[in-house]
């Protein structure tokens, strides 16, 4: 558990954190969390030369809403999410999910911008930014700033389309459609994240994560699932999406779509299970993921 | 995890702190406030550190190491490879189980993770940097990853270093009488089978494994600072590894951060250390990683178990057949007392009388690390024990009888005490059927069976499981028990000093069981002096009477017979000087609460300090000056322990997760010397139990590679998955023991694996499962379910 030697640099402004990447670029990598970067490091699967750790830069630590969007900012830890009333009330997979990321010592330091640039097949707010539909927003020194959607976000596995000279400052969720005409209205969205690990702090065995919201007809007007841990990247079933936005919904329909998730899916078998298994599992978490998503857009 | 326990009711005041009160433990003073002292705690002026350059492969021969580019790096000061040991006539040692091992391999390796060579630099961050420079040319060879595979004709042999060896056979033993055992089996109505596979599991203790080597270029004395759960052994092991003279090597095991049979071998590292340390003149310290403690360190289990129960329609059984492989990895490491095989596998008739049983098993090399320790188990018992629950259970569905009832027919009773089993043990005390009910009142077995009824209508799948263990330990009489010759007895040695404060020495070693409290108990029961104005040191070598070392439980049953036979010498000797302060006949004095009294003056008293003044300052003419003795036990049996744990779970088909309802566990594990530790040592065996049933295990692939070589895949439960406990006691002593105890620290880890697996058969029986292997893995349950359906 002994990293290679490097650079360590702590700016107290995001300029001078911009210009670190501006300069030095691909040998950087941004510590915020460090919660799978810095365990990489002492394992030696990854050896930056530089380590810039962002955590004095000000002003980058805020949940808020604003245009539309649920704002969570870089710095934001997953135990600001799981506390966060915002969120409980704005986003309910995000709120679903917040609880099963890792353990409470990971939560108290990662970061949800951080989970997503990593990418790991593996990790759970992808999945959950997919199904909701998020937008990353980059920055660079030279480049200004730059709004990504998740889906060109995410590009393979341990991949994304930030570039060496980027640092993520927010990343955006869509509010339910029925907030941004009246702020007070029910929410007609729901939103869910199923998660089998074999204790507190594992990787997911498998993950869905779900979303729906619904019209004034109670037909759905908006769906989102997504699965971790079971593709080479959190994989976004956009077919099982299609099947649902514009029907009544119905169990007899979320099983037709928990059935297009199951096919969609590759797992690999490994100690965490069979092939076979892992994908009945996501059967089964997606119409258990979409029941619960369908009753909370209909309080 | 709250608890429910009924307590002992002790003889001493609660100010004394003696057998049978909950005291808080001495040691977590330091502990909890981080001032405990560890190894890696440990700074010596001009010490170096060390790294191991492992294998990344199961089986290759090794062609050549160039170390010129580690050697090339600023602050690297040596590499060690074999072939230089081998110039010392270090590159093997002998193993416990009096097997040879490679301790920097020479000719090829033989396991993923096995040491080839060792970097010593100026700080470990170069040390790594140094390892990672080494190359080396290996040419890879078929592996072997299970004892099937071994025994196959065409198999390549792993041992070429042994002369002659033509095959991966390392032992075939057997135990009780295989004729009785066919003529048992042949009166029988049904025979039930379980086979079954005891997954390799590792006992992973907190702390990884060791060294601080510091010998002396000048005098030639080596002070070794070491996790060691066996200093004394270790010592001897030295000299005779290296052929250090013995009074030149102190080994100190300062505070451990748990052991469980881990930190009972000798491993390669500590030698190079030493070796290092010897040729270069400075300090080494080797501290494993996490994944250098899991690949490579004593794992334990991994027996492959066939079990036939001959049993009567009426429900009798009659006879047990055993026949078992046992993965031993690539040398016999296993970390017992020398004589054995396979352990005290002969526990495996449990808790029933049975006329005959008969066992045979073949130990196999494999490409895997060496071990086979007792993980919280003394020696096998945790295999046999889960193998007879698990045939019990099942016997009882074939018979369609209710499992508590069918034990409760094939029990041994009370009064067949002391009984020999049909594998020729002496079991020492129990009452098993009374533990059974007491846990089946508390947990209300009764209803819970209308319970489960009415949940399968329900189509939920709901089990009730039942484990009423045996076990065996305190190893152990000296004409049966010894390591590599040294017969298992332990020791004690007191003294009291002039204020009447004691210090206590012991040749065991805790490694959190709490000794330094639960220790000085003993002695205040038998002295009458408060627990707390007695100070237990253990684990130093220059400062300790000879002892074996604690593991498989047997620190109560052997080192704390010694303290409480050399408290009552003390005793003896302070009736004397109590008669000479007295002037009575010492035949005229009463001992009650720490003071010795002439019979019918209760007024004319002396107490145990003013007794222990008296020995250094008014001694009866003649006698000598001072209050101190030691005693080495060699105990006359072992003791049995024994338990029924009931556990009820849920199991959710859409993923075959399964929760733990309810747990009870009602342990006897005779005398509680300190009820609080007892339960915590339960706690813990429990959680470790559950682990190994839930979620834990080592595992790999077909080319030999560790897939659980790190905490994200060696699961090690938190207290979030954890199942509440419910203990309760039965307290039957010991007859052979000074103060009836039985020893605690592994009962539960014997005993639960069985009742959580029962459970989920339980759960699932009437769908025609009979069977699934630990870990029962949600998949392992959905795939079960999926069978029953097809």
């Amino acid at each position: 558990m002994y990293p290679r030697a490097f650079d360590y640099l702590a700016p107290e402004t995001k300029e001078e954190v911009l210009d670190v990447l501006a300069e030095r670029g691909d040998e950087v990598k941004i510590l915020a969390g460090g919660q799978s970067l810095i365990p990489m490091m002492k394992l030696r699967l990854a050896s930056p030369g530089t380590l810039v750790d962002i955590n004095r830069v000000p002003d980058l630590d805020s949940i808020s809403i604003g245009n539309g969007h649920l704002t969570v900012q870089a710095l934001v830890r997953h135990n600001d999410i799981v506390n966060s009333e915002l969120v409980t009330t704005e986003n309910a997979a995000m709120a679903s999910a917040a609880p099963w990321i890792s353990d409470p010592i990971v939560r108290n330091l990662g970061t949800l911008a951080g989970s997503v640039a990593h990418h790991d097949p593996e990790g759970d707010w992808a999945s959950v930014m997919l199904a909701c539909g998020a937008q990353v927003v980059a920055e660079s020194r030279d480049g200004g700033e730059r709004v990504i959607p998740i889906t060109e976000f995410l590009t393979d596995m341990f991949t994304t389309s930030l570039q060496p000279t980027e640092m993520i400052t927010e990343v955006r969720v869509p509010r339910y459609a029925s907030r941004t005409t009246h702020e007070h209205a029910p929410p007609r969205g729901g939103g869910n994240y199923q998660k089998l690990e074999r204790k507190v702090g594992d990787y997911a065995t498998v993950g869905v994560a779900t979303h729906l919201e619904l019209g004034d007809d109670g037909g759905i007007s908006k769906a989102g699932i997504a699965l971790t841990s079971v593709y080479p990247h959190n994989l976004k079933v956009t077919e099982a999406e299609h099947l649902l936005v514009g029907s009544q919904p119905s169990d007899e329909l979320f099983a037709e779509a928990a059935e297009i998730a199951k096919s969609a899916c590759t797992p690999a078998s490994d100690v965490r299970g069979s092939a076979e298994y892992k994908k009945d599992v996501v059967r089964v978490f997606t119409e258990r993921g979409l029941a619960a998503s369908l009753a909370g857009a209909q309080r | 995890m709250t608890t429910t326990t009924d307590h002992n009711h002790p003889i001493t005041t609660p100010e004394v702190g003696g057998i049978g009160h909950s005291i808080k433990r001495h040691e977590d003073d330091r502990l909890i406030q981080g001032a405990g002292n560890f190894v890696d705690d440990i700074v010596l002026p001009g010490m170096l550190h060390m790294t191991l350059v492992r294998s990344p492969w199961a089986h290759a021969t090794i062609n050549g190491i160039d170390s010129s580019a580690a050697e090339a790096i600023d602050g690297v000061v040596a590499v060690v490879t074999g072939e230089l040991l081998a110039e010392y006539n270090l590159a093997w040692m002998p193993t416990l189980s009096g097997d040879t091992q490679a301790v920097l391999a020479t000719d090829k390796v033989r396991y993923q993770g096995q040491e080839v060579a060792a970097v010593i630099a100026t700080d470990p961050y170069v040390a790594r940097d140094g390892a990672d420079a080494v190359v080396v040319d290996y040419d890879p060879l078929p592996v072997i990853t299970n004892p099937m595979q071994g025994l196959e004709s065409d198999a390549p042999i792993i041992r070429t270093d042994l002369e002659d060896k033509e095959d991966n056979v390392v032992y075939e033993w057997e135990a009780g009488d295989a004729a009785a055992t066919e003529e048992a089996f042949a009166k029988a109505d049904r025979v039930v089978t379980v086979e079954t596979h005891y997954p390799r599991s590792h006992p992973a203790p907190l702390e990884t494994c060791g060294i601080i080597a510091d010998v002396s270029p000048v005098t030639g004395e080596a002070t070794l600072y070491m996790t060691s759960q066996a200093p004394h052994a270790h010592r001897t092991v030295f000299a005779l590894v290296a052929g250090l003279p013995e009074q030149n090597i102190r080994i100190i095991s300062p505070d451990l951060g748990g052991g469980f049979g881990n930190k009972v071998p000798v491993y390669p590292g500590y030698v190079v250390a030493t070796a290092a340390s010897l040729v270069i003149g400075k300090p080494v310290k080797w501290i494993e990683t996490r994944y250098e403690n899991l690949i490579s360190t004593g794992f334990a289990r991994d027996y492959y178990m066939k079990g036939e129960l001959a049993v009567t329609n009426e429900g009798k059984i009659l006879g047990l057949k055993v026949d078992m492989l046992s993965d031993q990895g690539a040398f016999f490491a296993d970390a017992q007392p020398s004589k054995l095989r396979a352990g005290l596998f002969e526990i495996v008739t449990g808790s029933y009388d049975l006329q005959a049983a008969h066992v045979t098993t073949k130990g196999v090399y494999t490409n895997k690390a060496p071990g086979g320790v007792a993980y919280r188990c003394s020696f096998r018992v945790t295999e046999a024990s889960y193998l007879i629950e698990r045939l019990v259970q099942n016997a009882a569905y074939e018979l369609e009888m209710d499992p508590a009832e069918f034990r409760s027919m094939n029990f041994i009773q009370p009064d067949q005490f002391p009984y020999e089993s049909a594998t020729g043990l002496v079991y020492d005390s129990g009452d098993y059927e009374t533990a059974m009910r007491k846990a089946m009142e508390m947990i209300g077995y009764d209803e819970l069976r209308v319970e489960q009824a009415k949940a399968r209508e329900e189509g939920r799948l709901v089990g009730i499981g039942i484990a009423s263990f045996t076990d065996i330990v305190g190893a152990g009489p000296s004409k049966d028990y010894d390591i590599i010759g040294l017969k298992m007895f332990d020791s004690a040695e007191l003294r009291v000093h002039p204020t009447g404060k004691a210090i206590l020495k012991l040749g065991v070693k805790t490694q959190g069981q709490g000794h330094e409290t639960t220790f000085a108990q003993i002695v205040a029961e038998e002295l009458g002096i408060p627990a707390t104005d007695i100070k237990v040191v253990h684990g130093d070598t220059d400062n300790t009477p000879y002892g074996l070392g604690t593991y498989g439980s047997r620190s109560t049953p052997v080192a704390g017979a010694a303290t409480a036979i050399v408290a009552r010498n003390l005793r003896d000797k302070a009736r004397d000087i109590a008669a000479h302060m007295l002037e009575a006949s010492a035949d005229d004095l009463e001992w009650e609460n720490g003071k010795f009294s002439v019979k019918g003056s209760p007024d004319s008293s002396v107490s145990i300090q003013d007794i222990a003044f008296a020995a250094y300052t008014n001694l009866p003419e003649g006698m000598q000056a001072g209050l101190e003795g030691v005693h080495y036990y060699d105990p006359p049996n072992l003791t049995y322990p024994f338990g029924t744990y009931i556990v009820a779970v849920e199991i959710d088909a859409g993923t075959g997760q399964w929760k733990v309802d309810r747990m009870v566990a009602v342990d006897d594990c005779g005398v509680r010397i300190n009820p609080m530790i007892v339960d915590g040592q339960i706690h813990g065996g429990l959680t470790e139990g559950y682990a190994m049933s839930n979620m834990q295990f080592m595992t790999f692939d077909d080319d030999g590679n560790c897939l659980t070589a790190h905490f994200d895949s060696y699961m090690i439960p938190t207290a979030w998955e954890t199942p509440r406990f419910e203990l309760g006691e039965t307290i039957t002593p010991s007859p052979h023991h000074p103060i009836g105890a039985k020893g605690v620290g592994e009962s539960a880890t014997v005993g639960s694996p069985a009742a959580y697996v029962n459970a989920i058969i339980d759960a699932l029986q009437h769908r025609g499962v009979t069977n699934i292997d630990m870990p029962v893995l949600p998949d392992r349950v959905w795939q079960a379910l999926q069978d029953s359906e097809g």
